[in-house]
């Protein structure tokens, strides 16, 4: 049956396009055009070409960020799918209790960034933080430790912060994969004498390959973008090893206020992000049947 | 026989103290930072000090509370500064979303798989990316420093989500109550308000709290668009605070601000948990 009045539909979109327009399309092609110039806040801009481009290339502090932004993608992504797994599986109970838990693991993720990274700020610090005083009454330490001061300490209090934050969301997206799988599929293979491993192996696995995929995708992503953490943790330190991306981006843009350097650093970002996602999603699309 | 039996009934419940016990551990690590903050937030200074670790202390106090008041333009301005950007931002996504929705679910009209197509595209390509140009479009439009233009930029990247759930809301909408509704005369709008509206209303309950939550949260943008000490919202009171005054933090104040701060998310979410896990959940098998 025909619509009535099919272009009352494009009015209905116009305002969501107006939005999208002016702070999204808008920005995007500016973005580009931003990255071939000299662009300081006050003053002219200059076309420079690729000159931006050339000094990118030769960034040292730029490749030494966009080095650790790659080791911390990989270490958080793989410590978030090692502790939200077992988390879904231990909520992944027809109990009431289970449900119960399942929410308290989830509260950390609601809050923001800022305040969680504020939060661990004050639990990490030497002199009056709940884990130095901790450590240092059950006799575990002699000082009060202070993680922030070398990199592979503060790396590893920032990925255990982030666990906590955000575990539970990889859990609810497991667990949804984990809920897919068919009952009768399991009892028929119990009773065809297959042990708990097997059945874990061969038949829970493979049919959450498309959770287990998001979950991949969704924290390679997010984590390629982190801030908020090292702006406020780490604040960048100790000497810039912890700046990521997105703080060069911020440094650039907005500290140094060459924007149109910041432009050219973003939309390489942009490329390795889409390039990211869209590999991520051919391979959620194609099904585990003809893989 | 009957050993044997015992025996399975031995270790169903050992099985069942370990689940509880893992149950119990891990819930633990997820709640005790929060827990914590929020009670040396009442403690007085000295009293945090020489012990963070307890959860209470003898001497109940809000001194941390009333330092914060003296923090910058005071925390009440902050609280009401991002009270203000995330309800605008709510009102925003929903009134822009909700019919834009509606539009790609109810209507054929040239170009719209296209107009579609690159609505979702805002969601492969993160704001954070493209913060520098937007910079400038807040600068001439005369938005910069202003809660205004915040709300504009988190209505905008809260839209791809919104009108993706949005439509799937009306999609549900049969149409034989659609064509039921026109013969007898009702105009489009009083389609939208009396059917559609009230069919999709927990999908808009999950837009407007998915849009609560990440503009309040929202870090990055506020610490680079607003730069009047009167317009910061939360959690760039909470930065400026743990940066300190001449090296010195407060501590205490830092845990009051952690704690209003987290609270209302903590609440809204407990009361509308329904509506939050329907939006994750659309999100994961999109």
């Amino acid at each position: 049956m025909r619509e009535p009045t099919q272009w009352l539909g494009l009015a209905f979109i116009t305002p969501s396009f107006i939005l999208i327009g002016v702070f999204f399309l808008l920005p995007l092609a500016m973005t580009v055009w931003m990255s071939f110039h000299n662009w300081p806040l006050l003053g002219r801009a200059s076309f420079i070409g690729l000159e931006n481009y050339q000094e990118l290339l030769g960034d040292q502090q730029l490749w030494r960020s966009i080095g650790f932004t790659a080791l911390y993608t990989v270490l958080v992504t793989a410590a978030l799918f090692a502790v939200s797994f077992p988390l879904a599986l231990l909520v992944d109970k027809p109990l009431r209790a289970a449900g119960l838990f399942r929410t308290v693991y989830f509260l950390p993720v609601v809050i923001g960034f800022g305040a969680a990274s504020t939060l661990w700020l004050w639990l990490l610090n030497p002199d009056s933080g709940v884990f130095a005083r901790l450590l240092s009454d059950l006799g575990l330490v002699q000082s009060a430790p202070r993680p922030l001061e070398n990199f592979w300490p503060a790396l590893g209090v920032i990925i255990l912060m982030v666990v906590w934050k955000s575990a539970g969301f990889s859990m609810v997206i497991l667990l949804t994969g984990l809920q897919s799988v068919p009952s009768e599929l399991m009892e028929a293979a119990k009773i065809d004498g297959a042990n708990a491993w097997n059945r874990f192996r061969r038949i829970t696995l493979p049919l959450m390959r498309n959770s287990i995929l998001l979950v991949l995708v969704l924290n390679v992503t997010s984590s390629m973008l982190a801030f908020d953490q090292f702006f406020i943790i780490t604040q960048g330190g100790p000497q810039n090893s912890t700046i990521s991306a997105v703080f060069s981006i911020f440094l650039a843009s907005f500290t140094s206020y060459r924007l149109g350097y910041g432009a050219a650093l973003s939309l390489v970002l942009l490329v390795v992000l889409v390039a990211i996602s869209s590999i991520q999603l051919a391979f959620l699309r194609t099904r585990p049947e003809e893989s | 026989m009957s050993q044997a039996i015992h025996d399975s009934e031995g270790a169903a419940w050992w099985k069942t103290v370990l689940l509880h016990l893992a149950w119990i551990l891990a819930a633990l690590f997820f709640l005790a930072p929060m827990v914590w903050s929020v009670a040396n937030s009442f403690k007085p200074a000295a009293a945090a000090l020489a012990d963070p670790v307890s959860l209470f202390s003898e001497a109940f106090s809000l001194e941390n509370y009333r330092r914060l008041e003296h923090v910058g333009a005071g925390w009440h301005v902050y609280a009401g500064n991002s009270v203000m950007v995330a309800l605008g931002t709510v009102l925003l996504t929903v009134g822009v979303a909700v019919p834009a929705g509606y539009g790609f679910s109810k209507f054929r009209f040239p170009g719209q798989t296209v107009l579609f197509v690159v609505t979702m595209a805002t969601l492969m390509i993160p704001f954070q990316s493209i913060l520098t140009p937007l910079f400038l479009v807040l600068k001439f439009l005369k938005l910069q420093n202003s809660l205004l233009g915040l709300v504009l930029i988190y209505a905008t990247f809260q839209l791809p989500f919104s009108i993706f759930m949005m439509r799937n809301a009306f999609d549900a909408v049969p149409k034989a109550l659609i064509e039921a509704a026109r013969i007898d005369g009702a105009s489009q709008w009083t389609i939208l308000r009396r059917i559609m509206v009230p069919i999709a209303l927990p999908g808009v309950a999950t837009v407007a709290l998915f849009a609560f939550l990440n503009s309040w949260n929202e870090f990055l943008a506020a610490l680079i668009f607003l730069s009047d000490q009167n317009k910061f919202t939360l959690p760039i009171m909470l930065v400026n605070v743990s940066s300190g005054i001449f090296g010195i933090i407060d501590w205490g104040a830092l845990q009051a601000g952690v704690t209003v701060t987290m609270i209302p998310c903590l609440v809204l979410f407990l009361l509308l948990q329904r509506y939050y896990v329907r939006g994750l959940t659309a999100g994961a098998v999109k």
